[in-house]
């Protein structure tokens, strides 16, 4: 039975529902700029303020990008329809949104969670996002008893892909993972930069809790969550509220929860029984979107590696394990092909990945620094003529200049290699210095060796390697 | 035929000089400056523009410069097409004021051609109605009697031609709104088949069934305006894509050997003196070397019905967006549910409430597949009708209208007896086919009558073919 952090006999159900802005030029149905961050209002037209008269076009590339989202997660891409989404509210311009409903394009894939879970993907369909409504004065920037409201337009029509779980999850940790994962396949086919704390991504939960072997139980949609983070607190919190009522004889209400980030609880948004009638019906301004065979098999052709096949790559590359902070750090800033080059440069591909986790945090997926020069570090590393310590500085000098001879920067720090004998003979001047010190680390007392160590080093003005003075010291002990 | 010049005759007369676009222009004004306010086709009388207009061809064709197929041509548009900078109210209070900023692409294809804008008119709110009564601005009268209704809900496109104010204009049509006020006032009107001319910038009423066509006197002008204002859009993703079919050289070839189906179960409800004009239509085709045939149109009589679901279920979502929020007429409140609630009651007429109420009842879970989703499955069968139809038949002929044009008030208390004027129109709309109504005489009170021509998807040429022999049988 998995670990799930719930008290004994209970089980976490959880589904979740993505929506990713695509990153499209323009708009879903509309040819004004798909940019965030502008002055408000500047990225409209006729259609995307839903004047009279105007009609949706839809936008070809958006459709690429959803078609590479659903061929990535395994999904069958299908002849599909437009519906309209009925309700009004003042950023809803047309006082509908234009949504597939019954037929979306990607349905029945999965995605595989690093540590081999597999999650359903029912569908993922595109729709388009509303403008924004800011609220001022009154209680708590909702609409209800503010002063003013103003819109911005400019978010209204940005395509969307609304990625559908199946009720698949079991942990907060397997929810986690999944928007990671899914975040890291979007960024890597190109189709969303899917950053949670700009809105290009989010993230609802469907959660519910049953004894196992029991029925499904009733759910709640779990809201604003904005950050993985704040994901796995929400679930956690929710599943426990559940439990609690479940326990004391209550019974759950179907219903929409708000997170609070402030107090880390759900709160009543409202009830199934307040829900909208969204009256949906095909969206008569536009025909079917049925994508040729042709059309998508180039869409499946082009698709890159995916995140999942290249950390198995890369451990193999560099023999860390699969599921290692490193590798997945790497592949996520596409950094993994870089280390493909050093490795192809001579270098020692387990020495870079090191390297690169730590140093490469802003360089992005093609590094400045020539792969040949971080192989070249590594190599010095290897064969004993750099400390870590000294081919860190000469990285950071390196990385500075975007390029260089480690051996020649070494040089000119008068970084050399120290021969054992060398390093010996420091070693006997600390253990001379530090009689004390010795004698506490000869009686068994290990924290003593950290203060030989330090002075040893001292002594070598940090050239000798802190891993050969460590052995010369267990040796010397006779252990 | 009227006396009236031709769209045509105009057009080749400024081209070569013969008539300045400017006197033409002056003297479709001096008659609106006569009639209008006893007709009152027009929400609008745009005059200074117009002549502007004029002056700007005639200094062009003065240069030498080809001005277009409609050089110096006096139109009319009804006032639910978007007029850049200038209102376009669809004849709702909602509207009043509204300046769209973009031409529906129509105006923009009518521009191209040479044609003068001479003013906006006036329709039944939002293209709800058959009498243009409907209209928030008071009712347009029928030039040929004005204690009669013009038709609707294109009725001032309708009487602006047949007044003489514009040489041709235009309508839109989604259950007849320019065949039956054509017929009403005696004037050609053409509704193209669903897809053939954009309808970007067209305010929506029913989007699967709205269709943009013109109105003239005569078919040869009409097939010009049909010809100018079709082919595909990339604005409009129902646009078929491709190019605009060529009519008037059909005109004239006339109809040896086609076969004129006769509906054997037409649904009842037309008056005497209209079956008697469709008869002699009958006999001056089978004159003119056509076969008459008959055919069958079982699910005709739920045609009506079917409609009165589909239109008004997508009006209720395409007018929703006249909440008060981005442009036109708003009525203040402390919140936002009662703005909405005020704005949309002060703003709409009864008519389009109705509609609204009954669309939005449709739609709603629970009802849906009773009522929308059996309207469609209607919508298929009256298709499949069609489509048996026209394998032995190459256009049928019906009444347009089934009465002749009747007096104000006559239909007003009972909204479905209105709905009645549309019977024998709403069919093609459903289907998406083409249609068009000819004058072919007179009945009762000497009002005119209109013969029906429907055609199959893109069947315009038989269709013009057979419109141009009954106008020449009239």
């Amino acid at each position: 039975m998995i670990d799930n952090g719930l008290p004994e006999g209970w089980e976490l159900v959880v589904g979740l529902e993505v929506h990713v802005e695509l990153a499209t030029k323009t708009k879903l149905f509309s040819g004004s700029p798909n940019r965030f961050g502008d002055e408000p209002n500047t990225n409209i037209d006729p259609v995307t303020l839903g004047l009279p008269g105007a009609l949706p076009v839809l936008n070809q590339h958006a459709v690429e990008l959803a078609m590479r989202i659903g061929l990535a997660l395994n999904c069958t891409v299908k002849p599909s329809t437009f519906h309209r989404k009925n309700y009004f509210y003042p950023d809803l311009s047309k006082a509908y949104q234009i949504t597939q409903y019954d037929e979306p394009l990607n349905v029945d894939g999965f995605l595989m969670l690093p540590g081999g879970v597999r999650i359903g993907v029912e569908r993922a369909h595109m729709e388009e996002d509303t403008g924004k409504s800011t609220h001022f004065g009154g209680a708590g920037g909702r609409i209800h008893g503010s002063e003013y409201s103003l819109i911005d337009f400019n978010r209204a029509g940005v395509p969307l892909v609304e990625i559908v779980s199946h009720p698949d999850v079991r942990t907060a940790e397997q929810a986690r993972q999944y928007v990671n994962e899914l975040r890291a396949i979007l960024v890597a086919v190109g189709a969303s930069d899917a950053k949670m704390e700009e809105g290009s991504m989010r993230c609802d939960a469907n959660v519910s809790v049953r004894k196992y072997g029991a029925e499904l139980g009733t759910r709640c949609e779990i809201k604003n969550v904005n950050s993985v983070r704040s994901l796995g607190k929400a679930i956690e919190y929710e599943a426990r509220r559940q439990i609690d009522v479940l326990e004391t004889g209550g019974t759950i209400r179907q219903e929409t929860r708000h997170w609070d980030e402030t107090d880390g609880r759900t709160h009543t948004l409202r009830a199934k029984v307040d829900a909208n009638d969204y009256r949906y019906f095909l969206e008569p301004d536009l025909v079917m979107l049925a994508p040729d065979a042709e059309w998508v098999e180039r869409v499946r052709a082009a698709l890159p590696v995916l995140p999942a096949a290249r950390r198995t790559n890369l451990a193999v590359l560099t023999g860390a394990e699969e599921d290692s902070e490193a590798v997945a750090v790497v592949v996520e800033r596409g950094q993994d092909t870089y280390i493909e080059e050093v490795k192809n440069s001579g270098g020692d591909p387990g020495r870079a990945l090191v390297w690169v986790q730590q140093s490469f945090a802003e360089e992005g997926n093609a590094p400045r620094l020539p792969a040949k020069d971080l192989a070249a570090l590594t190599v010095l590393e290897r064969d004993g003529k750099l400390t870590a310590t000294q081919a860190k500085t000469v990285l950071g000098d390196m990385l500075e200049a975007g390029g260089g001879d480690p051996a020649a920067i070494a040089a000119t720090k008068g970084f050399e290699a120290l021969d054992t004998s060398v390093i010996e003979g420091f070693v006997d001047e600390g253990i001379a210095a530090q009689p004390d010190a010795w004698a506490k680390y000869c009686a068994g007392e290990e924290k003593a060796m950290g203060a030989l160590v330090g002075t040893i080093m001292k002594l070598s003005k940090g050239k000798a390697d802190g891993k050969v003075v460590t052995a010369i010291l267990q040796q010397r002990r006779g252990s | 035929m009227s006396n009236f010049t031709s769209a045509i005759s105009i057009a080749q007369n400024v081209a070569s000089g013969a008539q300045s676009a400017a006197s033409v222009v002056e003297e479709h004004l001096q008659r609106i400056n006569q009639r209008e306010e006893e007709v009152h086709a027009f929400n609008l009388v745009t005059s200074e523009e117009a002549r502007e207009r004029a002056g700007d061809l005639d200094a062009r064709i003065a240069r030498g410069e080809n001005v277009g197929p409609l050089a110096g041509v006096p139109i009319a548009l009804k006032d639910n097409m978007c007029t850049r900078g200038v209102p376009t109210t669809c004849s709702s209070k909602i509207l009043e004021g509204w300046k769209p900023p973009y031409n529906a692409t129509v105006v923009d294809k009518l521009f191209a051609a040479g044609a003068v804008f001479v003013g906006k008119t006036n329709l039944d709110e939002f293209a709800m109605g058959s009498s243009t009564e409907n209209s928030a601005f008071g009712p347009t009268r029928n030039p040929l009697d004005t204690s009669r209704v013009p038709g609707g809900s294109s009725g001032g496109s309708a009487a602006a031609v047949a007044a003489g104010f514009a040489a041709v204009s235009l309508g839109s049509d989604t259950g007849g709104s320019i065949r039956q006020p054509a017929a009403l006032c005696g004037v050609v009107g053409v509704k193209p088949t669903y897809g053939l001319v954009s309808r970007y910038g067209l305010v929506a009423f029913a989007s699967s069934l709205d269709q943009i066509g013109p109105f003239s006197h005569s078919v040869a002008d009409a097939a010009l305006l049909t010809e100018i204002i079709a082919g595909h859009d990339p604005m409009d993703s129902t646009s078929i894509p491709k190019p605009a079919p060529s009519l008037v050289s059909v005109l004239g070839r006339g109809v040896e050997g086609m076969r004129i189906g006769r509906v054997a179960d037409l649904p009842e409800g037309a008056d005497a003196d209209v079956l008697a004009r469709l008869d002699a239509a009958f006999i001056a085709l089978e004159k003119a070397g056509a076969t008459i045939v008959d055919v069958k149109l079982p699910s005709l009589s739920y045609a009506l019905t079917a409609y009165y679901l589909i239109a008004p279920a997508e009006a209720s979502s395409n007018l929703a967006r006249y909440d008060g929020v981005r442009y036109g007429n708003r009525v203040a409140a402390n919140d936002m549910n009662t703005m909405y609630a005020d704005t949309r009651a002060a703003g709409f007429g009864d008519e389009v409430k109705r509609r609204i109420m009954l669309g939005t009842y449709a739609l709603s879970a629970g009802y849906y597949d009773a009522y929308y989703g059996k309207a469609l499955k209607v919508r298929r069968l009256i298709s499949d009708d069609f489509a048996a139809a026209y394998v032995n038949a190459d256009v049928i002929l019906t009444p347009t209208s089934p009465t002749v044009a009747f007096p104000f008030g006559a239909k007003t208390d009972d909204p479905l007896t209105m709905y009645l004027c549309d019977i024998f129109t709403i069919p093609t709309n459903l289907a998406g086919h083409p249609a068009m109504s000819v004058p072919f005489g007179t009945g009762q009170a000497n009002m005119p009558v209109g013969v029906q021509i429907l055609a199959p998807t893109l069947g315009e040429e038989a269709m013009f073919k057979v419109a141009a022999v009954l106008e020449s049988a009239a």
